[in-house]
């Protein structure tokens, strides 16, 4: 018996809504060349679904461990502030006073970003918090954190350089979409050219079962939370590259969930065990597709929320057992 | 004598899979009425469609002659047919007493009056003659107790057809007793009762006729005289009992060598004591003795997953002060739990995956097995155990249980340990499996390998061992070895003074 | 006390206890703290979260969560505003029909959990979006209400010894948590959520009607959602569709200090009442400061709450040793 894979009802709405634009949106398809980077509404989707993308990646590791990581926008934010502080040097701020340190922003924001990740993976795998409830904490106080970094403020800056990763393209595609697309094969090989990805199933499907044939939890646990806080952190440069500023308010603000929902729409069950990164790559362009869709017809921007509600619902009662159960009914009746 | 419930032609369907078809089953007031099968034979599903879990897709259900066609449990006991389950179906954060009367509280204008519920519970649980505290929450009690908890809670809903699913399978022989007793006491006043057990002991001490049901069809229905056990068995399995007798293994010796794992005066507070004993190996350590004489909690010394407070335990001759399941894995010792769902299986995931992760691990996460070789083994492995169905793409999740074992069996079978300890190994799978498993048991013991093997048969303890501890209320109180091996023997150790 | 309750009764004491000393340190030091003028406040400025909170603790005691109730607070206000500004709708009118809204959403989020067994968690999120993008739909700028009726609403108040007064919607958040004592103590209702909330598939084959009693307890969560939204109405005398941003942390924050495990089972809407005092102290602590930033108050209901959940862990443990032996 073949099975389609998990995500393939989020495909048939991705492709679905990309051929209503072929037939109603002028243009959706319409790519061009300019300075040598290409421009239209299909490479700005991939551009736009780069910050979900990266999130999802990290997040689809951390629900299939059965956990889930809602702290990824707030350490966008505090990765943002730290990389723009390094750069800016803003005064009233911890980081006031010291050399521009452009070469470093990066770097060091990455690894606060970890280092905020290895702290709920840690809280999740020694002291067996719940998932939701450690990373909660994050949530709650990470934004606090950075502005308390950015002491209040919008940090600003001008640095050609590191706006360039967010900005520039290479080979016509944008610069972020490279780095997706990097992240994609480091995480694919990572989990499947390894046996990572068979222990973090095995991890979140049965926990004990485990620990009993020997995979260390913990281990996996905390790598996966490390991995997700990096993305999160490769994600909040992305957007503070983009409007060369760190929002310690709203950088970020609600992507946890949208990366959830990339996750879940893209096959990976909330519950644990069996993921797909592909699924989720597809679920992010399949949210971003629909935001971009609604713009470029002209739809108020606030409608997209409403959408995404339906999206969600849509796909989850599709993939609901459930669900399906009435059609199948249905059909034989 | 007309009977009180009444299932004709009843048939249910799982996807492809036909669950019972064209099913009938006949329940009289004042009879306790045993439901026999392997696994897969239907019992669950043939009981899930009376109490109103699963309707059927065929077939009708008469209630005191009236058709009745159950939605819900909800309304199989509005209808009077309560049920009794194997694993406790209670709520443990809440007291004994709501557990009792949750539904239906007697109400007030204030809402609940606690006063006059803890009135209800109590008498509702004077009639089984309990000691429990109502008010304390139903997690502070033993499993036991738990279930007893659950047929008073059962009783409670005038109910005229009682369903008792397993309900003996977590209690020891007194608490059976008492049991029975109050079965007895309930089919005398009229009850009609189900019973379903894997105990045959149980079904002839207790039960008035006996239902067969094998591949979700009825094989028959006969009163307990009319079936000895020989028989009984081979309508069960579908094959000639006589076959069966030839599964009595060679007579076994002892085996030679230095000791694979000691134990020395092991200690766990609470847990178990008195522990000494080694394995070597070629040896089957039996651990015979009554649910809760302490043998799970031995196993999970042996493995590292609990630690003990005293003694000392050595690996291959050394000390060591504990172990952990992973150093246990690296030394070559694995544990087949006895609670398969919950330690043992990664339910979405493939029979190849469940086979081999074990495997994998010992490889190192890093180093991945190919898929194609993954691919070889879990083929080879599945063939070897005669695992059902073959694809080892297939979830686990969707196998019988007797062939979810053979998987989680293979599982160890891939890495080849030297000591393999399987507790309960052979529990709730149907006979042919059992008899494949044991006999691979003895083979791979022929071949040097050594187990520790836990059971509540004692024949099968008795066949497969070269040497039994017996355990008495969480100590180990006497050895045997060799010919001194007897159920007897074991019986009377485990009942002495 | 019985040892076995011990995991049921000890986070609510830890609770009440922090509770206390949190309010007499503040009170020592800062003089004018300890009056009854600055509790009323204090209850005041939480009534709305208060009530939130209350519908919130029923649906974590079922295990599940609901993170619709944050955006639902905007829509209610902006509603709310709307209908009397624009529509001209009596007071009292506007206010309710949030309501209704309110246990119309919570109603379809429940019957999606309930039918489907989807997780509570996503469908709540697509009411949160659903939520939030239909008030801002309804309009994006603040609507300020002036209305006599609605008026007098915002200025009525019981007075009490010491300049203090209880507003309309103190009142209303302590007749919510009266109310919400008794549904979850003495209804079938309540017991029943319990009951889910420690073994759903056991509460569904003890005969309990799980699924209505699911679909009921969302309903709650949105009717009290919609209700924090009133009070936050008449509270600010205006409706802002962004009203209520990230509100579902600070409730979840409250329910979580409380002693509510988010696993479901346990917890209490008493408890809830108390981490609300818990983060209205703080928060009122850190304004009498004056020189800290508003931030801090974010760090640390953080850190109050990783406090929290490392007292829970050790009562998890010693309740587990006791049950053990």
């Amino acid at each position: 018996m073949s099975r389609l894979p998990t995500w393939a009802w989020a495909a048939m709405v991705l492709i679905g809504l990309l051929l209503f634009n072929l037939f109603l949106t002028p243009g959706f398809f319409h790519v061009e060349v300019r300075d040598g980077h290409l421009y239209g509404s299909l490479i700005d989707v991939l551009n736009r679904a780069v910050p979900v993308g990266l999130l999802s990646l990290g997040m689809t590791l951390v629900i299939a461990t059965g956990g889930v990581d809602l702290s990824v926008g707030a350490i966008m934010a505090i990765a943002g502030t730290v990389a723009a502080e390094l750069i800016a040097r803003p005064t009233g701020t911890p980081f006031e006073g010291g050399k521009s340190a452009p070469g470093l922003a990066a770097p060091m924001a990455l690894l606060t970003a970890l280092g905020c990740g290895l702290f709920n993976g840690l809280l999740i795998a020694t002291l067996n918090f719940q998932p939701i409830v450690a990373t909660l904490l994050l949530m709650v106080a990470g934004r606090g954190v950075a502005q308390l970094l950015a002491n209040g403020q919008i940090v600003t800056f001008s640095e050609p350089a590191f706006a360039s990763l967010a900005r520039g393209a290479t080979f016509g595609l944008p610069n972020p979409v490279w780095m997706l697309l990097g992240a994609f094969v480091v995480f694919s090989l990572l989990t499947r050219a390894t046996a990572l990805g068979l222990f973090v199933e095995a991890t979140g499907s049965n926990p004990v079962a485990a620990r009993y044939v020997g995979i260390d939890a913990r281990a996996v646990k905390i790598i996966a939370y490390a991995l997700s806080g990096l993305c999160a952190g490769l994600a909040g440069l992305v957007i503070a590259a983009d409007i060369q500023a760190a929002d310690a308010n709203n950088a970020g603000l609600y992507l946890e969930l949208d990366a959830i929902l990339a996750v879940s729409v893209g096959g990976t069950a909330l519950a644990g065990g069996r993921f797909s990164l592909v699924g989720s790559m597809v679920g992010a362009l399949l949210m971003q597709t629909l935001t971009t869709t609604i713009l470029t017809r002209g739809v108020s921007p606030e409608t997209t929320l409403v959408l995404k509600a339906a999206v969600v619902v849509v796909v989850c009662l599709l993939q609901a057992p459930s669900f399906r159960e009435i059609f199948r009914r249905r059909v034989r009746a | 004598m007309t009977p009180i419930l009444e299932l004709s032609g009843i048939g249910k369907r799982f996807l492809s899979v036909t669950a019972l078809d064209n099913v009938d089953f006949d329940l009289r007031a004042g009879e306790i009425h045993a439901l026999m099968g392997e696994n897969g034979a239907g019992k669950s599903t043939l009981i899930k469609t009376m109490t109103g879990v699963y309707p059927p897709d065929a077939g009708t259900i008469r209630m005191e002659g009236a058709a009745i066609l159950p939605r819900s449990p909800d309304e199989a006991v509005r209808h009077g047919i309560s049920t009794v389950y194997q694993e406790v179906n209670l709520v443990p954060n809440l007291s004994v007493m709501e557990n009792l009367l949750l539904g239906r509280m007697p109400k007030g204008p204030f809402g609940i009056k606690w006063g006059a519920a803890r009135e209800r519970a109590d008498r509702a649980i004077a009639r089984l003659d309990l000691k429990v505290d109502v008010r304390a929450p139903l997690s502070s009690l033993s499993i036991a107790m738990q279930q007893m908890v659950a047929i008073v809670r059962a009783l409670d809903v005038s109910a005229k057809v009682l369903i008792l699913d397993e309900p003996t399978s977590s209690l020891d022989a007194s608490e059976v007793d008492s049991l029975f007793a109050v079965i007895r006491r309930l089919r005398d006043e009229g009850l009609a009762i189900v019973f379903v057990t894997h105990f045959l002991d149980q079904v002839y001490a207790i039960s008035d006729r006996i239902t067969v049901l094998r591949n979700g069809l009825k094989v028959g229905t006969w009163t307990v005289a009319e079936l000895p056990r020989l028989e009984l068995v081979s309508q069960m399995i579908g094959r000639d009992a006589s076959s069966l007798d030839r599964s009595a293994l060679t007579v076994l010796s002892s085996a030679q060598g230095q000791p694979i794992i000691g134990a020395e005066n092991l200690r766990r507070r609470n847990s178990v004591a008195n522990l000494t004993f080694d394995i070597r190996p070629g040896e089957v350590l039996g651990l015979a003795g009554l649910l809760g004489s302490g043998r799970t909690e031995t196993v999970r010394l042996l493995f590292g997953i609990d630690g003990p407070d005293s003694g000392t335990l050595s690996l291959d001759g050394r000390r060591i002060s504990r172990l952990r399941p992973r150093e246990a894995i690296r030394h070559g010792i694995g544990y087949l739990s006895e609670d398969r769902k919950r330690e043992g299986l990664f339910p979405e995931l493939s029979i190849r995956e469940n086979m081999l992760v074990l495997h994998q691990v010992k490889h190192g996460w890093y180093r991945r097995v190919s898929k194609a070789q993954q691919k070889a083994m879990a083929k080879e492995l599945a063939e070897r155990l005669r695992v059902q169905p073959p694809d080892v793409e297939r979830p686990i999740q969707y196998l019988s249980g007797g062939n979810q074992q053979k998987v989680l069996l293979a599982r160890w079978l891939a890495v080849e340990p030297r000591l393999l300890l399987l507790d309960e190994p052979t529990r709730g799978i149907d006979v042919g499996a059992k008899f494949e498993i044991m006999s691979l048991v003895e083979s791979l013991r022929q071949a040097g390998r050594s187990f520790v093997f836990v059971s509540s048969e004692l024949p099968e303890v008795v066949r497969s061992s070269t040497k039994v501890v017996v355990m008495r209320d969480r100590k180990a109180v006497g050895t045997l070895e060799g010919d001194a091996i007897s159920e007897e023997r074991i019986v009377r150790e485990i009942a002495a003074p | 006390m019985n040892r076995a309750n011990l995991k049921e009764k000890l986070p609510i004491l830890v609770t009440a206890g922090v509770l206390l000393v949190m309010t007499l340190a503040a009170g020592l030091h800062f003089p004018n703290f300890l009056t009854l003028r600055v509790l009323t406040n204090l209850l005041a400025d939480n009534a709305f979260l208060g009530v939130v909170a209350v519908g919130l603790t029923f649906v974590i005691l079922t295990g599940g969560i609901d993170l619709s109730v944050g955006s639902m607070v905007g829509l209610s206000s902006i509603m709310a505003a709307k209908l009397v500004s624009a529509a001209h709708w009596h007071p009292l009118l506007a206010l309710a029909a949030p309501l209704l809204a309110g246990a119309l959403l919570g109603a379809g989020q429940g019957y999606l959990v309930a039918r489907f067994s989807l997780p509570p968690f996503l469908v709540t999120l697509a009411g949160l979006f659903l939520c939030r993008g239909l008030a801002l739909r309804i309009s994006q700028e603040s609507v300020q209400i002036d209305h006599p009726f609605f008026n007098a609403l915002t200025g009525w108040s019981v007075s009490l010894p010491g300049k203090a007064s209880l507003s309309a919607t103190s009142v209303t958040f302590l007749l919510v948590v009266a109310v919400g004592i008794w549904v979850a103590r003495q209804t079938t209702f309540g017991r029943s959520i319990y009951a889910i909330g420690g073994n759903a598939a056991s509460a569904r084959l003890m005969g309990l009607k799980v699924s209505r009693t699911l679909i009921w307890t969302y309903v709650l969560s949105g009717f009290c959602a919609a209700l924090g939204g009133a009070l936050f109405t008449i509270y600010t005398s205006s409706g802002n569709a962004i009203s209520g941003t990230g509100l579902e942390l600070d409730a979840i924050a409250a329910v979580v200090i409380g002693g509510t495990l988010l696993s479901g089972g346990y917890g209490s809407v008493l408890g809830t009442m108390l981490g609300i005092g818990i983060l209205g102290v703080v928060q009122t602590a850190i304004t009498f400061q004056g020189t800290l930033s508003s931030w801090w108050t974010r760090i640390v209901i953080g850190a109050l709450l990783l406090a929290f959940m490392l007292v829970q862990k050790v009562i998890e443990t010693a309740a587990r040793s006791t049950t053990a032996s």
